[in-house]
């Protein structure tokens, strides 16, 4: 009986959390290194199991069956996507739960507001904390679906926009959410204004993602990760729960952290990415210069540029989307080992913003068995491009163009850009000459250094890998 | 309450910012998607909602999704991440074969 009682104590379910929350930051600050990592998230999801069994102590909770119908749903529908989720959609997976986070931060608000009347007895906080959390979560509920369709390829990644007016539409369909929010806070129990907050949220949510371009798409996953957090968060002050106000900031701080770093590597502002539109309006020919001169491209075979790789002393390989695309992490690795053994000295240089999400390329070949000491980070993989030999450009394009450094009035000028034009040669692996995601042409592919080899990104570095075998 | 809750809102930012500045970019997938599967801790306010009273059937029908929603923000969440940190843990090297095949064709 005592015991009972001690177990149910409000105070005991808040210590509960207060371990819940120290495993959270003791967790992720595991993941800091390669060797901890694996720990420090097993050690979070304990923390997630401390704050689930501290709720579950809360004095005089019901509906039991429902809560368990709900929490047998979700794990049902989640281990087996966790489980069958190809490392290379790993983004779109990301996209997604972290869409239903914000999706049922936003359910959960709605259900509050109809179930107090409008928070009627509640002090004037608690809406205010409510309604926020309903416009942000229900913003990341549809923006990262759309995100999900984008790279899912449901819907197409390039920019979808509705022209000029976009931002104003974004900008009226905020200032209408936000005032029906107002009116909630204001002491209005209207059903219909909840509703009508929900739904502008969500069209604004739809139309901030769709103008967004395939390439921007690390960017947008970590801003919308940012905002389920903070949603969540604002939901924890409302309902006065310490383990949701921590782990909400938390996350909260971690996505502002990393959309700020994915923006910096593109050198573009978040509000110009968020505007959109970027890629697709610069369309560029392929063939002909600025200056009206005709550039030539040089392609060459799997053989050539197997012996070439073979004699280098130093090769470097940039991944980017196209490598994830082609599903090509496997071959790729077939193809260092060849090397290696040959006694070539073999590394890949990774930008920030290669792939679809920050630090995709790294999850890709890691999946293949990639050494960590061999993937490199942009600035220490720049300092060494002088001294390689051959750099292989598997399915990157705008990490690599040079016209970020020289070229002014290029749109993106000033972008911190792997300088593989500083080694001795230069192969690309590319489906076509069509321009990258930017839209943008690429000087690199005309550079007489550069050799390009045509063709799906898998095929050719195994086309590479047999002609190595056979030297 | 709210000053307090306010105060802890705001320290929780500094140690996540202090936190996660010292991940190096080859994790941050995985940081992505382990911070993701915390924020699924909404989980929570669902459980709190349904359990301590929610009256009608539509009130119940939005939280029981909401908990499914958690659930699978949470439990996916983790288990993605541990999938994916498991390629990084550095290999023991039992599967020897690969490694002879490439050491084949050297003459």
């Amino acid at each position: 009986m005592i015991v009972a009682t001690f177990l149910h104590d409000p105070d005991f379910i808040q210590v509960l959390y207060i371990i819940a929350f120290s495993l959270f930051i003791y967790g992720l600050s595991g993941l800091t290194g390669p060797k901890t990592a694996v720990r420090g998230n097993r050690i979070a999801a304990v923390g997630m199991g401390v704050a689930l069994l501290g709720t579950f102590l809360i004095d005089g909770l019901g509906n039991w069956g429902l809560i368990i119908l709900g929490l047998a749903i979700g794990t049902a529908v989640g281990i087996p996507a966790a489980r069958q989720v190809k490392m290379t959609a790993m983004p779109q997976m990301v996209a997604l739960f972290n869409g239903v986070g914000g999706g049922a931060v936003a359910l959960v608000a709605w259900a509050e507001f109809r179930e107090t009347g409008g928070w009627d007895l509640a002090p004037t906080y608690v809406p205010i904390f409510e309604v926020f959390a309903a416009i942000v979560g229900s913003v990341s509920f549809w923006g990262s679906n759309i995100a999900f369709g984008k790279l899912q390829e449901i819907l197409p990644g390039r920019p979808i926009t509705i022209g000029r007016a976009q931002s104003a539409v974004n900008l009226v369909l905020l200032a209408a959410a936000v005032a029906c929010g107002i009116a909630i806070v204001a002491g209005s129990d209207g059903q219909l204004l909840m509703i009508g907050l929900l739904v502008f949220a969500a069209i604004l949510g739809n139309f901030v993602v769709l103008p967004i371009g395939g390439a921007d798409m690390p960017v947008v996953i970590s801003l919308l990760n940012a905002f389920t957090g903070l949603s969540a968060a604002a939901t924890g002050i409302a309902l006065n729960n310490t383990a949701l106000i921590v782990a909400g900031m938390i996350v909260g701080a971690s996505g502002t952290i990393l959309t700020n770093l994915m923006a910096d590597a593109m050198n573009r502002s978040i509000p110009s990415i968020i505007a959109g539109g970027f890629g697709g309006v610069v369309t560029v020919g392929g063939g002909a210069a600025d200056d009206g001169t005709e550039k030539s491209v040089r392609s060459t075979s799997a053989a050539d540029a197997a012996i070439q790789m073979a004699y280098a002393n130093r090769v470097v390989i940039v991944p980017g989307y196209g490598m994830a695309v082609a599903q090509a992490q496997h071959a790729v690795r077939e193809l260092t080992k060849l090397l290696e053994a040959k006694g070539v000295e073999v590394a890949f240089a990774i930008h920030p913003v290669a792939g679809r999400m920050p630090g995709h390329m790294n999850v890709l070949l890691a999946e293949a068995d990639v050494p960590y000491e061999q993937l490199k980070e942009m600035d220490d993989a720049n300092g060494e491009f002088g001294r390689t030999d051959v750099s292989l450009v598997i399915g990157a394009n705008d990490v690599t163009n040079p016209d970020a450094r020289n070229k002014a009035d290029s749109p993106i000028y000033g972008m911190p850009i792997l300088n593989v034009d500083e080694s001795a040669s230069v192969i690309v692996l590319k489906r076509s000459m069509n321009s990258g995601f930017a839209g943008i042409d690429n000087p690199l592919f005309y550079n007489p250094k550069t050799a390009m080899l045509f063709g799906d990104a898998k095929g050719s570095v195994s086309e590479i890998t047999e002609e190595l075998k056979a030297l | 309450m709210l000053v307090t809750n306010l105060a802890i809102l705001v320290l929780a930012g500094f140690v996540g910012y202090a936190v996660i500045s010292k991940v190096p970019n080859t994790l941050h997938t995985p940081l992505m998607s382990g911070t993701n599967a915390i924020h699924g801790i909404v989980v929570l306010a669902g459980i709190v909602a349904l359990g301590l009273g929610a009256d009608g059937f539509l009130n119940k029908l939005l939280l029981v999704i909401a908990i499914a929603f958690g659930t699978i923000n949470v439990v996916g969440g983790f288990l993605v991440t541990d999938r994916m940190l498991e390629m990084f843990k550095a290999k023991p090297a039992p599967p020897r074969p690969a490694a002879d095949d490439a050491e084949g064709p050297r003459a």
